[in-house]
């Protein structure tokens, strides 16, 4: 059986890392590929890079830093911020990325699903969604972080992006991103119902409970996280440990 | 030095760092002339396999790797395209050196394709799988699998049991990537090159 997945989530800002605090053994916290090799070592099974930096420069020094990811890891990553045209996803393969994630810019040109698809495969392309449920109960797809709401319904739009041929679903729920109140289960359960594509579960994680709740009851295949990560709050080691005290099937 | 063949199917750049990293020699080719004089070949590849088996007609290429007589190794795609045929792209006639059928699996609500992320190997049993744990884990990405067979040198469990390694002669296969697999994938690469 195929193990679900823990995924440190690092931001990246004018090529260095934001967000670490001091590890021990580890000499630069910002240096990203020290980071994700010390969370390569402590048992991660995927890595993200998001790039959040907003000028071109940025970018540039973000596609630089990629190629040193893949010199200096060993496990699968996926980078991810502002990839807009296929020329972006062209230039983070040659860069050495193993997948790539896309968002604001699918919502708005969902073309870009397929033609990243059909030229690099399904396994390349996670499409990344931050939904927001309104007063309405309604589940609408955001943009630019959860500043803007589009007109995509969250399991219309998911079912749409595995038609069009993303390879994988990462969620994050706006309503409890950030709030250390675990995830909304039972929305990840029906949106598993609804696809035949892997789901990856972010935004909400607080304990390992949270962790386990949507592994299991919300039947994602993977968890993302950044801050109990990075702040040291959990060690991945502690809680795949944790999570195989609870039967979950974990590497 | 080792021969990492290149027939334009998908980025090699992750098999050259992990080769790289254990400080081997290589070059990236498709020159006949450079592969049979090697030591070693590896073939990756990703992307589907009528285009695959496509490219490497196109290079001139199945001749040189059938006749190889030193030790290969088939990595993802590259591992299909050395059984014997692949339902991918309707039916797509392949290298034939493992005897093993490649079809699709099917999803289920319990059973995601493509089968992606860690599973555990078992029924390990080559030079190549030497000095791993039992049910050690490594890293797959694909949709299209090949079933157990003779050839089958470890198996994996999704929906099914399926060839995860495969052995024939001096032709080794892995449908998981060791040089994405950490740990585990580097001492398998190494088991390769000592080959």
């Amino acid at each position: 059986m195929v193990a679900k997945r823990i995924i440190p989530c690092l931001d990246v800002k004018e090529g260095r890392t934001v967000k670490g605090v001091n590890f021990v053994g580890l000499r630069d916290v910002g240096d990203a590929v020290e980071l994700g090799q010390h969370y390569a070592r402590s048992g991660a099974d995927e890595l993200v890079y998001l790039d959040i930096s907003a000028t071109r420069e940025g970018r540039a020094t973000f596609t630089k830093l990629v190629e040193r990811i893949s010199d200096g890891i060993n496990i699968p990553f996926t980078v991810g911020g502002g990839i807009s045209t296929l020329e972006d996803a062209a230039r983070l393969l040659d860069a050495g990325a193993d997948k790539i994630s896309v968002n604001s810019a699918a919502i708005a040109d969902p073309g870009l699903i397929d033609r990243i698809a059909s030229r690099y495969g399904s396994q390349f392309l996670v499409l990344a969604i931050d939904a927001r449920q309104g007063a309405d109960g309604i589940w609408r797809a955001t943009t630019h972080g959860g500043s803007r709401p589009s007109n995509k319904e969250l399991f219309a739009w998911a079912r749409e992006g595995q038609e069009r041929g993303a390879g994988e679903i990462l969620f994050t729920s706006m309503n409890h991103d950030g709030t250390k109140q675990g995830y909304p289960c039972d929305t990840f359960a029906a949106l598993a119902e609804q696809l035949s594509i892997p789901i990856i579960a972010s935004g909400g994680a607080g304990s390992v409970e949270d962790i386990a709740a949507v592994l299991t009851r919300g039947r994602a295949d993977a968890a993302l996280a950044a801050s109990i990560f990075h702040f040291g709050e959990i060690s991945i080691p502690e809680l795949k440990a944790q999570l195989k005290q609870r039967n979950i099937c974990i590497r | 030095m080792i021969a990492i063949i290149d027939y334009k199917m998908g980025n090699l750049r992750s098999v050259e760092n992990a080769l790289r990293r254990l400080g081997a020699e290589f070059c990236v080719t498709a020159d006949p002339d450079v592969i049979t004089r090697s030591s070693h070949v590896i073939l990756p590849g990703v992307g589907s396999a009528d285009e695959a088996m496509a490219n490497l007609h196109a290079a001139g290429l199945p001749p040189v790797i059938r006749g190889l007589r030193r030790p290969v190794l088939g990595i993802c795609l590259g591992m299909q395209v050395l059984c014997r045929d692949s339902e991918e792209g309707g039916f797509t006639p392949c290298l034939g050196l493992f005897d093993a059928h490649v079809r699709r699996f099917t999803p289920t609500p319990e059973l995601k394709v493509p089968h992606m992320g860690w599973n555990r190997l078992g029924n390990m049993e080559s030079k190549l799988l030497r000095g791993l744990e039992r049910g050690a884990s490594v890293y797959f990405v694909h949709s299209y699998f090949a079933h157990t067979c003779p050839d089958t040198i470890a198996t994996t469990e999704h929906g099914q049991l399926f060839s995860a390694a495969l052995k024939y002669e001096n032709f080794y296969g892995t449908q998981f990537h060791p040089e994405k697999s950490g740990a585990v994938g580097e001492q398998i690469l190494k088991n390769f090159l000592a080959l």
